[in-house]
């Protein structure tokens, strides 16, 4: 096993879906065109249905804008936001794939501290085929990496560890921070490549970004639901904060794993902090009550698949969070018309009421 | 973040001497240790001098002074081999300790600098800890870092750091079937991070390159579990495994926080992984019963200072371990010892 050579990691080409919301345009893919042409695209048009967003030449590709949403959901695409990148998730509900990998369209290929390209779907594919080990922490980080390993003391029980179901990295220069850090630190970047991924282990919540994330959708997809957020909503900038804190409690109860750290990609755009306080502005009062109840959830030993625990989920945020606004009532509900609008669209195969708009392949 | 200036008068260093010529050891560390004052504990097993170079401001302990503070037939049981830094912890009267083994050496980070490990364990020691949340960009404290998005606010305070936890380059703490696996395998990845580990996980604490808060969890820090055939190499050793794992039970429980990641230091080849690999794999077997046991362990609202905690799980150890393997019932016995002797020699009140 020294010295072994280390076997390519697989392209998955086949296998995995590339999903981007965009409400400007999709310059960004030019950048990222040796790693991503290969692989499938969903686009999801937030905003305005009649502007034409114009995708780069050789990519394939389906784009959805508002009205193929409506369309294709009928009265269950009150669910998917509108005016917010968390309308993404309509594209984890629409692909067929075994994989997601999710980008924002200001991110941009990051360099490694040997001013390489990162190739940043190749690390997150190498994260989610390799097992997480939520169970144990290990110190020297992910056992699975070409040259790490499991440390002394640590069990050999678990050293199988779990199925990996998500796949979470970060972002060198802007750093993901809120509104109010944004307002005192302006200038700081992130210039820190710390070359790592680990399980964030059992029992710890985590702020998941949607940025530069990727997730085994047969294991986790129902739970990738982005909440309510943007147009006629009190809320922005929680979509996948909110995703986040209910595929780890899903994660933990079904014991699947959830990993960190690399890739990295390079976040270009500082969004407006004023604009993003307004938005945040309900979160950062609500999260103290979120994340408690979050910490305490616990799910009954009958829910054995992600749709029942997500459905369980809901009802207990209509139990416990509607006190602290009616808004987690409406998100209870939307919850609900997802999983029900997940299922139609994925287990019964009602798949001939979708036409991708524009010229994309017709999706079967 | 302002980063807190502490005195160099409130660290000790202490070294278990497992092997008697420090000679080259102390010179290389003499750039980094020589304005601390050192505590060197000599394995009493050892029979040779102890060589230590002058210069320093060091007390220097050995097997006498170990009979007359705990009567010679406890030195043996308690003290030998890489347990003899638990006597330097014992005796020393400051609040931040740092221990290294004596075949570590000074690593250079990523841009070539040597590694101040007690600088970098210092302030991960008087840096807050976020055990309750986990912070993506990890340690918030560190310059050019903060917490992100969707971080709770409430949390940003965190608690006090009771154990920093470094690790090392080129001989990393693998286990001897591991290493015996991968003779070749060497850890040349410098990970630029701290973090928490969160509350209520779990994880293998190496004693290796350590820095705690004496006053928060000295007592919780002690020799307990000696496999039966323990030898002078750390592969065939738990014993910093076992306190670790009561370290974090009673840091989670008195709301402490711990940290792991930088320092690194540079560990040097010593000993034979294949041949530790012929020794019963007593502390590979015994780890299948610990963990669980530790992750399932919860202290009661009683126990509100370190020693209380550690005597809690002193009981919990022979009611629910002691059946299993002797090794545990002397456990057990070995932390209500020390807890005494603690008390008795530990305290700030204590003639050293």
């Amino acid at each position: 096993m020294a010295g072994a050579s280390v076997s390519p990691t697989p392209l998955l080409k086949d296998e995995l879906d590339i999903v981007i919301p965009t409400i400007r345009n999709l310059d960004f893919l030019e950048m990222w065109r040796p790693f991503f042409q290969q692989y499938h695209l969903i686009i999801v048009q937030d905003g305005d249905p009649s502007k034409v967003i114009k995708v780069p030449e050789g990519f394939d590709y389906e784009l959805y804008n508002r009205n193929d949403i409506n369309r294709i959901l009928g009265p269950k695409a009150s669910c998917i936001s509108f005016k917010d990148s968390a309308c993404r998730c309509f594209g984890y509900m629409v692909s067929k794939k075994k994989y997601i990998y999710t980008i924002d369209d200001d991110c941009f290929v990051a360099k490694n501290p040997s001013g390489e390209e990162i190739n940043a779907l190749e690390q997150h594919i190498k994260n989610l085929l390799s097992p997480s080990t939520p169970f144990f922490y290990n110190t020297l980080y992910d056992p699975y990496r070409e040259g790490a390993d499991f440390v002394r003391g640590y069990p050999f029980s678990l050293r199988e560890g779990v199925p990996t179901a998500v796949s979470h990295g970060l972002w060198l220069n802007i750093p993901d921070y809120d509104a109010p850090t944004q307002l005192v630190k302006p200038r700081e970047r992130n210039t820190r490549y710390v070359d790592a991924v680990l399980t964030i282990p059992k029992g710890t919540l985590f702020p998941m970004c949607g940025m530069n994330l990727a997730f085994n959708r047969e294991l986790i997809g129902p739970a990738m639901y982005f909440g309510l957020m943007g147009d006629g909503q009190p809320i922005g900038r929680y979509d996948d904060m909110w995703a986040g804190w209910c595929i780890k409690v899903i994660c933990d109860h079904l014991g699947l794993g959830v990993k960190t750290g690399l890739p990295y990609i390079w976040h270009s755009k500082a969004s407006n902090p004023f604009v993003n306080l307004k938005k945040e502005y309900k979160g950062i009062y609500w999260q103290e009550e979120l994340i408690p109840f979050f910490q305490s959830a616990t799910l009954p030993k009958d829910c054995t698949t992600v749709q029942e625990c997500y459905i369980e989920l809901s009802k207990q945020v209509k139990a416990k969070l509607g006190k602290v606004d009616d808004y987690f009532l409406k998100l209870a509900d939307a919850m609900v018309t997802w999983i029900e609008a997940w299922d139609e669209l994925n287990l019964s195969g009602g798949d001939s009421a979708k036409l991708a708009n524009g010229v994309g392949k017709l999706a079967i | 973040m302002a980063q807190v200036s502490i005195p160099d008068s409130e660290v000790d260093i202490v070294i278990g001497a497992v092997q008697s010529d420090l000679a080259s050891f102390m010179e290389e560390w003499r750039p980094i240790f020589s304005r601390y004052h050192l505590i060197i504990v000599k394995d009493p097993d050892l029979k040779d001098e102890l060589k230590v170079p002058g210069g320093f401001n060091v007390n220097v302990y050995t097997k006498s002074d170990i009979d007359r503070v705990v009567g010679s037939s406890s030195t043996t049981v308690l003290f030998s081999g890489y347990s003899c830094r638990y006597f330097g912890y014992l005796m020393s009267r400051k609040k931040y300790i740092i221990s290294v083994d004596d075949d570590c050496f000074p690593a250079r980070d990523n841009k070539g600098d040597i590694i101040d490990i007690v600088a970098q364990h210092v302030s991960n020691l008087t840096t807050p800890a976020t055990p309750f949340f986990f912070n993506t960009l990890y340690d918030p404290y560190r310059k050019g870092a903060d917490f992100v998005r969707g971080y709770p606010f409430s949390l940003r305070h965190g608690v006090s750091c009771a154990l920093s936890c470094g690790l090392w380059l080129n001989l990393a703490d693998y286990d001897a079937p591991t290493q015996a696996l991968k003779p070749g395998h060497r850890n040349s990845r410098y990970v630029d991070a701290v973090l928490t580990v969160p509350a209520r996980t779990m994880m293998p604490v190496s004693g290796i390159n350590i820095g705690f808060d004496r006053e928060l969890v000295g007592p919780a820090l002690f020799p307990a579990m000696r496999l039966a055939a323990e030898g002078k190499f750390r592969w065939e050793t738990v014993e910093d495994i076992w306190c670790g794992m009561c370290v974090k039970v009673v840091c989670d429980h008195m709301g402490t926080g711990v940290k792991s990641g930088l320092p690194y230091v540079w560990r040097e080849e010593r000993g034979d992984a294949v041949e530790s690999l012929k020794k019963e794999w007593e502390g590979v077997k015994l780890m299948e019963e610990v963990v669980p046991f530790f992750q399932s362990l919860r202290l009661s609202k009683a126990a509100v200072s370190a020693e209380e905690c550690v005597v809690e799980m002193a009981v919990a150890v022979e009611e629910r371990l002691g059946p299993v393997d002797p090794v545990f019932a002397r456990a057990a016995d070995a932390m209500v010892n020390w807890i005494k002797l603690w008390k008795v020699a530990g305290t700030r009140s204590a003639v050293a």
